[in-house]
């Protein structure tokens, strides 16, 4: 394979000579049928999980150090051992209620290889003793939906899913279900809400894992797609053979979507831990630097709900630890890149309307701090803001964050970074989501606000678009 | 309109059976009467209830809390422009300012005709290929103002209603677990044991 593969049936994907773990099938174009995955090691993993006792899988998982892809980054193999013993039944969720601006990654596993997905369901059920396995896939993606009932329908009959799977004991039903649009659904109590038939609000903490009272009140596993989607490979190599690729803490792949202002936007597995920025944004083998030759301005590292990246960030690696000490997070695996003809207070206003939209209205400071945040940019964008208003952006802020908010550092400004996370008067993080790109605008380009409120008499109501 | 058709109950009532406390078909519910009637119906919320045995307010109350739910007529295409982030770097306001103007609408109306409705949305999961847009949660990529002239001409003239079902109808493809392969679903508070197959000496 040679850098930069594209496939007309993979839109977005782009294979590289780099190890493939989730991606392998995407460049078949039947990838999502049965046929080609068991031509392909399909349920390999299965097998070899079936044939070792569960507490054997389990200890595997653990010692790959698999982390979290959905934005938290926890390790799967140490969340699996955070039930409570003698506590029965056990449920499995997987989290497919992709939705974090920017993020392009666990609807591609999805469409592409759904029987992976599968596949992966079946080994943490039999690792971690849980009983039965929901799908929770994000309303909107009917094809993604399609896909999984085929490749359900046909694993049923196959007899790789439901009772006594493959001639053994081992029997656990997967339930495809779907979601409706509502974004705070993918943070995972409010997954768990909505899968119990209610409006889709998290719910109050503690307890902070579901593994502890889930679903039902239950012990439940609430994992990622691309963490799920790891398992199959994990268990026909080995953890040896993972953590072997990446670095000690963040061993495997990544994808990772890179989009807005690139020459070859594109969703790339990527060793963990070791690509850096400056690889993915200008790297050839990746998005091949800033589209018609222009300047980076400002960089989205991990999701909307992560704090932007300058220049000075370039040389990071894409590794958990080094981006939050740093000032950020790497979230979902996605980056949304500015250049120089960004307009920025209207980015950040894009941003902040996303989730003063997407707020479920449970907790005050979300529901009124964001709106407000949202109304303050407008008139800010719109060329009637005031000075004042700068203050109360921050003012609005530190009434759902208090405390120092994470930055990264400016050489151009002279600013240290404040590491990831803050403190928080809300009950998850679409709250301070709504905050992280005002604070982050502000930060490190505070002039452009103020040029746009001097200006205010003369702007047209045009520049609240974001120019191209 | 209407409750569920005879057809679409038998539906309901298998999708029921899957869940450990019947609550949980609640949103597949709701699709399936959206999917028959095109939006959610008020009676059909009330049969809903009488299916999973909560009261009728309870559904309203989540049915109100999901977008794709609509509960009145909207048209037969509902087309999504996204307007987050990364489609908005690549010119997505000026992509939906376009259509308006095509459609003669804004953002939150429907043709006259009642052939599309138009709505501004939040991220797609498509941020690569930006511009994107869904029209009944079907993508199109990197779309052009161009683009949007050509699937307007392609919707009226029903060239695409082979890949595009009318609205309410998300997933053409349904999953049925066989009988004889189902594992026996119960309520999680009659689970008191682990699993047969998580021997005792295998557990984590």
């Amino acid at each position: 394979m040679t850098s930069g593969t594209t496939f007309p049936h993979a839109p977005g994907y782009v294979a590289g000579d780099r190890p493939r773990i989730v991606t392998a099938r995407f460049e078949f174009e039947d990838s999502f049928t049965l046929e080609r995955y068991l031509a392909t090691d399909g349920y390999a993993g299965l097998r070899a999980a079936l044939a070792r006792p569960p507490a054997d899988v389990h200890a595997e998982v653990r010692s790959a150090t698999l982390l979290g892809r959905g934005g938290a980054g926890f390790p799967a193999g140490v969340k699996w051992g955070l039930m409570p013993q003698g506590v029965w039944p056990r449920y499995l969720v997987v989290n497919g209620d992709e939705s974090e601006p920017g993020t392009y990654k666990d609807r591609l596993l999805m469409e592409r290889d759904p029987h992976q997905l599968i596949e992966g369901c079946l080994i943490a059920c039999y690792a971690a003793g849980l009983s039965q396995c929901f799908l929770y896939v994000r309303g909107e993606m009917a094809v993604a939906q399609e896909r999984l009932a085929t490749a359900l329908n046909e694993a049923y009959a196959a007899g790789f899913v439901g009772r006594r799977i493959l001639g053994s004991d081992f029997s656990v039903d997967i339930v495809l279900h779907w979601g409706a649009g509502a974004y705070v659904v993918g943070e995972e109590t409010a997954l768990i809400e909505s899968l119990e038939g209610n409006r889709g609000m998290p719910r109050l903490k503690p307890p902070y894992f579901p593994a502890a009272i889930g679903l039902y009140g239950k012990p439940t596993i609430v994992n990622n797609v691309e963490t799920i989607s790891n398992l199959p490979w994990l268990l026909r190599n080995g953890a040896a053979a993972y953590t072997a690729i990446g670095t000690e803490a963040s061993p495997g792949t990544r994808m990772v979507a890179v989009s807005g202002h690139v020459e070859r936007p594109g969703v790339y597995e990527i060793v963990n831990g070791t690509t850096t920025f400056r690889d993915l944004i200008y790297g050839e083998a990746f998005c091949g630097g800033i589209r018609g030759g222009n300047t980076l301005k400002a960089f989205v590292p991990g999701g909307g709900s992560a704090p932007w990246f300058g220049p000075d960030q370039l040389e990071l690696p894409f590794e958990g630890r080094t981006v939050g000490a740093a000032g950020s997070m790497l979230g979902s695996g996605a980056v949304m890149v500015m250049d120089h003809t960004t307009d920025i207070p209207a980015a950040a206003l894009n941003l902040t309307r996303f989730y003063a939209h997407e707020s479920c209205g449970k907790c005050v400071p979300c529901r009124e701090g964001a709106t407000w945040l949202e109304r303050i940019l407008e008139r800010i964008v719109a060329g009637e803001g005031s000075e004042r208003d700068l203050e109360l952006l921050l003012d609005v802020g530190a009434s759902i964050c208090p405390g120092d908010f994470p930055h990264a550092s400016s050489e151009r400004l002279g600013l240290t970074a404040v590491p990831f996370p803050y403190k928080m008067t809300t009950i998850c993080f679409v709250g301070p989501s709504a905050f992280v790109p005002v604070h982050s605008a502000l930060t490190l380009f505070r002039d452009e606000f103020e040029a746009r409120i001097k200006r205010r008499t003369t702007i047209a109501v045009t520049a609240s678009r974001v120019p191209r | 309109m209407a409750r569920l058709s005879e057809e679409n109950l038998a539906l309901a009532l298998e999708i029921i059976g899957r869940y450990p406390r019947k609550k949980s078909a609640l949103v597949p519910l709701l699709h399936l009467a959206q999917e028959q009637d095109g939006y959610v119906a008020e009676d059909a919320m009330v049969h809903l209830a009488e299916l999973v045995e909560v009261t009728p307010a309870e559904v309203l109350g989540t049915c109100s809390f999901y977008e794709m739910f609509k509960r009145e007529h909207v048209g037969r295409y509902l087309v999504n422009v996204c307007g987050t982030m990364s489609c908005a770097l690549a010119g997505a306001d000026e992509l939906i300012h376009h259509v308006e103007q095509r459609l003669g609408i804004k953002v939150g109306g429907t043709t006259a005709d009642g052939l599309v409705t138009l709505e501004r949305a939040e991220c797609q999961a498509a941020c690569t290929e930006a511009p994107c847009l869904q029209v009944n949660y079907r993508y199109r990529y990197r779309v052009t103002a161009a683009d949007v002239d050509a699937l307007l001409d392609d919707l009226v003239a029903g060239r695409l209603d082979g890949e595009i079902p009318a609205h309410g109808v998300v997933a053409r493809v349904r999953q049925h677990i066989p009988a004889e392969r189902a594992v026996p679903v119960q309520p999680p508070e009659a689970v008191t044991a682990a699993p047969a197959w998580f021997a005792e000496e295998s557990r984590t």
